[in-house]
């Protein structure tokens, strides 16, 4: 069995805080990090490759300050990675970016075929969830996304049983391998990393590729270039009125609101299922 | 690529069970809106087994044209069988602007579909316009990087194409005097060739029950300080029956499940009744509840963004004024059947 795994690096959202006079982020304080659903995906392969064995390779796409996010990949339990970074990639949307990564699967391919792929539900940074399913297009593999179990790998078969979120509710499906998975945080606990793969991380170089690395690359289809969409303005949403300050103490500020509600208290009917 | 030859606001019509997403609906209504200033049909496209009876409620609900395709092998959604209709419909009728309901199921095909037909594809959109002139969508969403809006265009290709997130748009009351046509088209499909197969689905009752469908919600911020004090909005809630949700905030630190987050990244709310607690009314957050019907807001910073949003603000700690509340609420019966009375 061998794994990849599409890890990215992102800005830490938990701390990044958003100062509410600028309406900008205060950089400052934004540790980059491996995307959290990333993380998740590595340790789900970890789990899949302790009962089939094999091999998981991680690959991400971004500056060379990336390899961070492949080395926190090894401590969590892969065994290779791969970066591919190059100028030619830069301004990439979901397009273009499943693009450049499609490609270099298909090198990754070329040494030891990929039976599995596995990607972050989305990306904290840009939270769209359109990448994974785009590689497995461009694949051609099946796509199963907002995967919250894998309930089993039938290698012989080669299939694999697995627990989606659909939009009413859980689903199992049965997808042949070669397929494309991405999963939600729910899918598993991140394990404590242990020691000997720390050690490794620590002295791990992955390899680092750039286009001309890269077979069949058609130029065009790379970064902004390939990139249909684009950000045509940022704008502060009107300002909506604002609605009625209520004054005076907190008792007296209470009993208007709630003179106010028994107006209005056909809303405030109970809910039916509780 | 010739861009006049694309023509028409296209919907995707998210069916589960033969019964219509709320969201495709919404999309019916706000797809209305640009087809006419567009001066372009609007159609809806409906795909499934036994579904033909579903395309009048299409039509009913905004659409000029409706593109049915019923078979079999479409029972349940799969990427791989709904894509190859979409392929069909979309190279054969080529619509300038395609939208998506913003569900699991309505994101996964949306974002195979761009791949294949190499077009641009914008993420849970908020807000939707056309410039008329150079007849681009534009799709604005929250962006990453501030309390700010991003309206994404799609210049060069066809067709332009967004997912939006239900419950931000509105669905047009259903208009039975409306006519249009139904377009049926057929596809060759083996159950044979599919490479996935789906075996059971468990419908999620719990979670539409609680927050999606809730009449009144107390969300709770990070002001709250701690999980203790978090509690009180569930003492709140229970006294006047509401659901209680968060922030994300308030989900990272671990007082509630990720299912009860509301905003972008969680669920969108539309209560009659939503109180914010302790709640700074960031952007993120604002894009799920803004169309709440009574929005209240309890903040001790007369400057919290959530106050331009509320319909009725009190400045003050939250420590002081829930429990204030929660006694006041206490002293008023409510009845089984709901109604509430002053006794
Ligand atoms: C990509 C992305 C996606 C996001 N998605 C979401 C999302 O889906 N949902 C979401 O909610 N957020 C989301 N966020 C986060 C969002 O930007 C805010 O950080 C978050 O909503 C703030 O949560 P909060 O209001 O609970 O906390 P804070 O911003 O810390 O606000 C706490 C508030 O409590 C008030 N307060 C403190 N003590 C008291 C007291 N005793 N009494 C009364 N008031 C008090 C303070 O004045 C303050 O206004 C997202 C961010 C990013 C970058």
């Amino acid at each position: 069995m061998h794994i990849v795994v599409c890890v990215k690096q992102v800005p830490d959202t938990k701390i990044i805080k958003i100062n509410p006079k600028t309406n900008t982020l205060d950089r400052r304080s934004a540790p980059a990090i491996l995307n959290p659903y990333d993380a998740h995906a590595v340790q789900e392969a970890v789990k899949i490759i302790e009962k089939t064995g094999g091999t998981i390779s991680v690959l991400s796409m971004g500056p060379p300050q990336a390899t961070a996010v492949i080395k926190k990949s090894i401590e969590i339990g892969a065994d290779r990675g791969y970066l591919i970074s190059d100028r030619a990639f830069a301004g990439a949307d979901t397009l273009a970016t499943s693009y450049a990564l499609s490609k270099a699967l298909e090198r990754i391919g070329k040494d030891l075929p990929v039976d599995m792929v596995i990607c972050g539900k989305h990306a904290i940074d840009g939270d769209t969830g359109q990448v994974g399913p785009g590689i497995a297009r461009r694949m051609d593999i099946p796509p199963v996304t907002n995967v919250i179990e894998v309930t089993e790998v039938n290698e012989q078969e080669k299939t694999v049983l697995i627990k989606r979120k659909s939009t009413n509710g859980n689903e199992l499906i049965q997808a042949d391998l070669p397929c494309l998975l991405t999963v939600e945080k729910e899918i598993n606990n991140i394990e404590y990393s242990p020691l000997p793969n720390m050690i490794k991380a620590v002295r791990y170089e992955p390899v680092i590729w750039t286009v001309a690395d890269l077979e069949n690359v058609e130029c065009t289809q790379l970064g902004l270039k390939g990139s249909p969409t684009i950000v045509g303005k940022m704008f502060t949403p009107p300002k909506p009125e604002g609605g009625k300050r209520l004054e005076g103490s907190s008792d007296e500020q209470v009993k208007q609101l709630m003179g106010i509600l028994m107006e209005k208290k056909e809303l405030l009917t109970l809910q039916s299922s509780k | 690529m010739k861009l006049e030859e694309y023509q028409g606001v296209w919907v995707f019509i998210e069916q589960n069970d033969r019964v219509i997403e709320g969201v495709s609906l919404e999309l019916l209504g706000a797809g209305r809106k640009l087809a006419d200033k567009l001066n372009v049909s609007l159609a809806g496209v409906l795909l499934g087994e036994g579904i033909k009876p579903l395309a009048s409620e299409v039509i009913t609900g905004g659409a000029d044209e409706v593109y049915v395709i019923d078979h079999p092998v479409l029972k349940d959604y799969r990427t791989e069988s709904y894509m190859k209709c979409i392929m069909l419909l979309a190279e054969k009728y080529k619509p300038e602007i395609f939208l998506y309901g913003a569900t699991p199921n309505g994101k996964d095909l949306a974002s195979a579909v761009a791949t294949d037909l190499n077009t641009g594809l914008t993420a849970d959109t908020t807000m939707l316009d056309v410039d008329v002139d150079n007849r681009l969508l534009e799709a604005s969403r929250p962006a990453f990087g501030g309390n700010i809006m991003a309206t994404i265009l799609c210049k060069k290709h066809r067709p332009q194409m967004a997912t939006v997130r239900p419950k931000v748009m509105k669905a047009l009351e259903p208009d039975t005097a409306r006519a249009g046509k139904i377009i049926e088209e057929t596809i060759s499909l083996a159950e044979e060739d599919m490479r996935t197969k789906v075996f059971q689905i468990v419908k999620d009752v719990t979670k539409k029950a609680s927050l999606a469908e809730a009449h009144v919600i107390v969300c709770g911020g990070k002001g709250m300080g701690d999980l203790q004090n978090f509690g009180l909005l569930y003492e709140l809630a229970e006294t006047i029956g509401a659901s209680v949700g968060g922030t994300r905030d308030v989900v990272e630190a671990g007082w509630l499940p990720h299912h009860l987050q509301i905003g972008q990244t969680g669920e969108t709310v539309t209560p009659k009744i939503y109180f914010a607690v302790a709640v700074s009314g960031a952007i993120q957050h604002v894009v799920g509840m803004k169309n709440s019907e009574i929005i209240i807001a309890i903040n001790k910073d007369p400057n919290a963004p959530i106050f331009d949003v509320a319909t009725y603000g009190i400045v003050g700690d939250a420590m002081e004024i829930i429990p204030k509340l929660i006694e006041e609420f206490k002293q008023v019966p409510i009845n089984q059947g709901g109604e509430i009375s002053y006794a």
